[in-house]
This record gives C-alpha cells, sequence and structure tokens, in this order.
C-alpha cells in the first residue's frame, strides 16, 4: 500500500495544495504511518455490513422551493479579496 | 469586582434577576478579568464595546420584565461560530479577514436568550487537533499547572480557548464544538463540565464545517447545571441544517439533581488503554462507588470494537474535511495568493492559508476517497463505523447510560506530542466512539492527579437521552465534590 513521493504529489494536486519538493518524501513518510495505523480496519468482520452514513434515522426533509433570501450583492460580496461593482473578480480562467 | 467572575452561570442569572447587580457590572469585572488574562491567549478577539452594549439593553429589558433565561450572562464564543459582523477566523490563516454577514443558529439562540458576548476563543485551526497548537494565532495556556512547576501545559483541543476561559472565571461559559472530542477532552484537562449532545440536537447553520456528519456544538460551563442551562438554549430544530432534529428539547436543567436510583450504568471493560495513569482507573472506580452508594446498578457491558473507532473517524473525518474543506479557494471570500494559471492560485492559496495539521487531513482526505482507494478505505471506515454503533445499540439493551474515563491522560505540556500525530490523535481514544455513533456525551470533572491536575469522567448516554446523562452527571458530581480551582498565576 505503501504511499510513496509520486502518491504524495498525485494527491496533493489532486487537493490543490502546493507542496514543495522538499516536504515530498517528508510527507510521504508521515503519511504512511497514519495510513498503517489505519490498516488495523482490516481486521474487523465487515461481512454483509451496510456502510453507516448517516445517524440521523430520518430521510432528509424538504421544503417549499421558494426565495427566503437575497437580493443583497453588497453583503455576498463584503469578504471577496477582490472585487468590483457587486461582482467578483477572479483570475481569467478562458485562453 | 474579582468575586463577579468566580459566580456560576446559574448563580449569576439569580443574581441579576433578584437586582444584586447589573449585567453592565458583571460583563465589566469579566471585561477586566479578560484584559488581566492576555497571556493564557484564551480569547483571540475581544469585544468589549460589543459585550458592554448587549449588558446594557440587557440590563433595560429586564427593567422592563422582559428577561430570557440568560439575561445579561456574559458568554464566551469559541471561533468557529460565524458571528455578524465579528472577525470569525476558524484560528486559520484562509480566514484571518473573514467577517461573517450572518449569525450561527446556535449563538442566534443564545442571545435571544438574553445572552451577552465577551468575544471569540481560540481553538485548533479549523477544530483539527487535540491541544490548541494547531491554532494560527498560536496556543492557548491551560490555566491549570502542575503543583511546584511552571510548565506551560495545554487546555487540550480543539475547544482549548472555551475550556480555559471557562477554568479560569473569564466567562460564565462558552460554547464548543465536538467531532471527535473537541468538548469533552479540554473541558476533561481544565476541571470544566462539557457535552457534546446527540447529533442533530444543535443546528450545525453557521458553525464552520470540519467534518459534517460527526460535528456537534454543545457547551463547556463550571457546573453540570450550568451545562444544561447553556444547552437547553442552544438545542432546537433549524430548518437551515437538514440534519437537525424536529422534535421537543425539554428544559435539561430539570434533570440535574434528580435521583438516579435504580438506573444501570454500563462500564465497558474496552475503555482502558495501555500505559493509562493508574489514577485514571483509580478515578473510574470511584465514579462506580459514587453511583453504587447512589442506588444505580453497576452492569459489566462489552463495546468489542472500541479500538477501530479511531483509525475509522481518521478515514470519515479526513475525507469530509477533504470535501468540506473544497470550498476555500480564494475566490469568493478569504485568502488569495498569486499564481501564473488558476490551478496555481489555488494550490498557492491553500498552501499559504492552510497550517500542516489541516493539509495533513485534506491530503488523507483525499486519498482514502480517490480512484483505486474509496471501497478499500472509505466503504470499509463506514461499515466499522456501524459496528461501533451496533456495540452501542447491544450495550442500550443491557444499562441506561456508561460511565468511562474521558481522556487517557492529564493534561499534557505543549510541545509533548506536537511531533507524533497517531499520539496525538489517541488523545480521543474514549469520546470518538459517541460521535461516531451520535450519542451524548458528558465530561464533568471528578478528581485530581498526584500533580494536582484535573481529571474527568465521562457520562455516555442513549441517543436523545440528554436527560438521564444529566441526571448521572449530577449524581457524579454531588459525590465527587470537586471544588479545586487553578491556582491564579497569570
Amino acid at each position: 500500500m505503501a504511499i510513496d513521493a509520486a502518491t504524495v504529489r498525485k494527491v496533493a494536486r489532486l487537493a490543490r495544495i502546493a507542496e514543495p519538493e522538499e516536504r515530498i518524501e517528508a510527507l510521504a513518510q508521515e503519511l504512511n504511518g497514519i495510513m498503517t495505523w489505519i490498516e488495523q480496519l482490516a481486521e474487523v468482520d465487515t461481512e454483509g455490513c451496510e456502510p453507516l452514513t448517516s445517524v440521523v434515522a430520518s430521510g432528509l426533509p424538504m421544503r417549499e422551493d421558494v426565495v427566503t433570501m437575497g437580493g443583497d450583492p453588497a453583503r455576498v460580496t463584503s469578504n471577496a479579496p477582490k472585487s468590483v461593482g457587486n461582482f467578483f473578480v477572479v483570475p481569467k480562467v478562458v485562453e | 469586582m474579582s468575586a463577579l467572575t468566580n459566580l456560576t452561570l446559574k448563580a449569576a442569572v439569580d443574581g441579576l434577576a433578584k437586582g444584586d447587580f447589573t449585567s453592565v457590572e458583571l460583563t465589566k469585572a469579566h471585561i477586566e478579568a479578560i484584559e488581566a488574562a492576555r497571556g493564557l491567549n484564551a480569547y483571540i478577539l475581544e469585544t468589549p464595546e460589543k459585550a458592554l452594549d448587549m449588558a446594557a439593553k440587557s440590563d433595560a429589558r429586564r427593567a422592563v420584565g422582559e428577561a430570557g433565561p440568560l439575561e445579561g450572562a456574559p458568554l464566551g464564543v469559541k471561533d468557529l461560530f460565524c458571528t455578524e459582523g465579528v472577525r470569525t477566523t476558524a484560528c486559520s490563516k484562509i480566514l484571518e479577514n473573514f467577517v461573517p454577514t450572518y449569525e450561527s443558529t446556535v449563538t442566534s439562540q443564545l442571545w435571544r436568550d438574553g445572552a451577552v458576548m465577551l468575544g471569540k476563543l481560540n481553538l485548533d485551526q479549523f477544530a483539527m487537533g487535540s491541544s490548541n497548537e494547531t491554532s494560527y494565532f498560536g496556543p492557548v495556556t491551560n490555566p491549570w499547572r502542575a503543583q511546584g512547576s511552571t510548565k506551560a501545559l495545554t487546555p487540550g483541543g480543539s475547544s482549548g480557548g472555551s475550556a480555559a476561559a471557562v477554568a479560569a472565571d473569564l466567562c460564565l461559559g462558552a460554547t464548543a464544538t465536538d467531532t471527535g472530542g473537541s468538548i469533552r477532552q479540554p473541558a476533561a484537562f481544565t476541571g470544566t463540565v462539557g457535552i457534546k449532545p446527540t447529533y442533530g440536537r444543535c443546528s450545525r447553520w453557521g458553525v464552520v464545517a470540519f467534518a459534517s456528519s460527526l460535528d456537534q456544538a454543545g457547551p463547556i460551563a463550571k457546573t453540570v447545571e450550568d451545562a444544561a442551562l447553556l444547552l437547553t438554549s442552544m438545542s432546537g430544530h433549524d430548518p437551515k441544517d437538514s440534519t437537525s432534529l424536529d422534535i421537543p428539547v425539554p428544559d435539561f436543567t430539570q434533570f440535574v439533581g434528580k435521583s438516579v436510583k435504580g438506573l444501570k450504568i454500563g462500564i465497558p471493560k474496552e475503555y482502558r488503554v495501555d500505559n493509562m495513569p493508574a489514577e485514571i482507573e483509580k478515578l473510574w472506580q470511584d465514579g462506580i462507588a459514587w453511583l453504587k452508594e447512589a442506588g444505580c446498578e453497576i452492569i459489566d457491558i462489552s463495546l468489542p470494537h472500541t479500538k477501530y473507532a479511531l483509525p475509522a473517524y481518521y478515514i470519515v473525518a479526513p475525507a469530509e474535511a477533504s470535501s468540506n474543506l473544497a470550498r476555500y479557494d480564494g475566490m469568493r471570500y478569504g485568502l488569495r495568493e498569486d499564481g501564473a494559471t488558476l490551478t496555481e492560485i489555488y494550490e498557492n492559496t491553500r498552501a499559504a492559508g492552510f497550517g500542516d495539521e489541516v493539509k495533513r487531513r485534506i491530503l488523507i482526505g483525499t486519498y482514502v476517497l480517490s480512484h483505486g482507494y474509496y471501497d478499500a478505505y472509505y466503504l470499509k471506515a463506514l461499515k466499522v463505523r456501524r459496528r461501533i454503533a451496533e456495540d452501542f445499540d447491544n450495550a442500550w439493551t443491557k444499562c441506561d447510560a456508561i460511565l468511562t474515563p474521558t481522556a487517557p491522560s492529564a493534561a499534557f505540556g505543549l510541545g509533548e506530542n506536537s511531533n507524533d500525530p497517531i499520539a496525538m490523535y489517541l488523545n480521543d481514544v474514549f469520546t470518538v466512539t459517541t460521535n461516531l455513533a451520535g450519542l451524548p456525551g458528558l465530561s464533568l470533572p471528578a478528581g485530581l492527579d498526584s500533580n494536582g491536575l484535573p481529571l474527568g469522567l465521562q457520562i455516555i448516554g442513549k441517543p436523545l437521552d440528554e436527560a438521564t446523562v444529566f441526571s448521572v452527571a449530577g449524581a457524579v458530581e454531588k459525590a465527587a465534590n470537586f471544588s479545586a480551582k487553578a491556582e491564579k498565576w497569570w
């Protein structure tokens, strides 16, 4: 299972976290240590066991499909790193 | 005015009602105590002007006979709860300058009931940690010190600021959250009372998300009764949280002091770990004796999957965290770093904005959810989670509540475990099971170890049976008669 440097690079890329090359080897060791400890889960017999995704027994509640709030763009953009005239300013994504 | 800060929440609310003092006086006393205790680093943002404004309005409400159940009581708020117009950071760099334009449901209910906000309390970054050392604002120092020592100890985590502030009389009570033990372990380390209620009791709306299927809010307080008072106010259905339970909230204070005669208390044999100090085993035996004395029947039970709870948690929680924290992309709010491409901007923003432990958990979560590993890790962990819940289901056929130690040690030194993630994770070995199963769990101080540091006992209840938890906790509190306080050095 061992997590190697290539796996760390791949996962860091998937998670969109820049990890400097000098950190990769150390991270691989750290994550390996944790995953090796987690491996003990293999000992548990889970044959025929349904995964438990939620401890709340009831299903998702439904609500009326109506607008309950909105119309306040200044509030929505108030924490934006960059905004102009109630719009978010984002980097160019289309070449 | 220092005497006012020594009051319990209940005594303060009663004193306000009798007119012995005003909320402004009570609030001022706490503001002074906070200023004198900055060395503890419990508050990362003090809001004295807001506090005094809220206190004056509270006094005005009381004058016209409109007092709520927490009228005029100054509280601290863990900086994971969004507070309208007041910076909320989750103790991270990425949210260092985030000012919410809305109020979390839990805190809005406290203000609805008359409480006053003193400021925002320190925590482990995004609630990921057991010692408060992952906070971007630096760790909290525990007000407690070992006898004859000046060594700085951790208050526990993640709600370390909440626990330290309550222990040092810097508020009458505090909000906290618990994903794997983040209310109960700090409560145990600081001689305070903390309860994580049943999953769904408290709305998660407006609480910065860590692992949504495990996160629950709850109070840290000076006494069991104070915790009941706060939890009554914090609980209740909220349509804005789809997992919030639409069921009535009893007045939890009525169960504190109720007889526990005839209750069956389960003692799980698996709640012993290697190197657990003999004093904790002894405290557990004391708790058993106290409850026997109070008329409880003690039943040996088995929760056979206990040792697998932490490894399962360290798949489930990071998986959910990696998904939840994907929102921090530097576009709509929070930190934004530069980069040559959009992907580089994301990567640089998240690299600069998250601390090492947060990154570690996001990477683990991303790994266990990635192609080829999902079944082997994530699905397997969810199945083990089912086994842990089944352990409790079986236990409830034999007992009404469960008594365990809260943590496997007393408070340890800052820096002692910070280089060994697994040693740090083991702090939650006795608390994490109830998060996985969604059960209520309360920690209360029950004794001191030979170094004079507080130790906690945990009471676990059936789903939605906080009532029994409070009754049993009240009985243990009465018998333990714990009155020690951290000696003031700060």
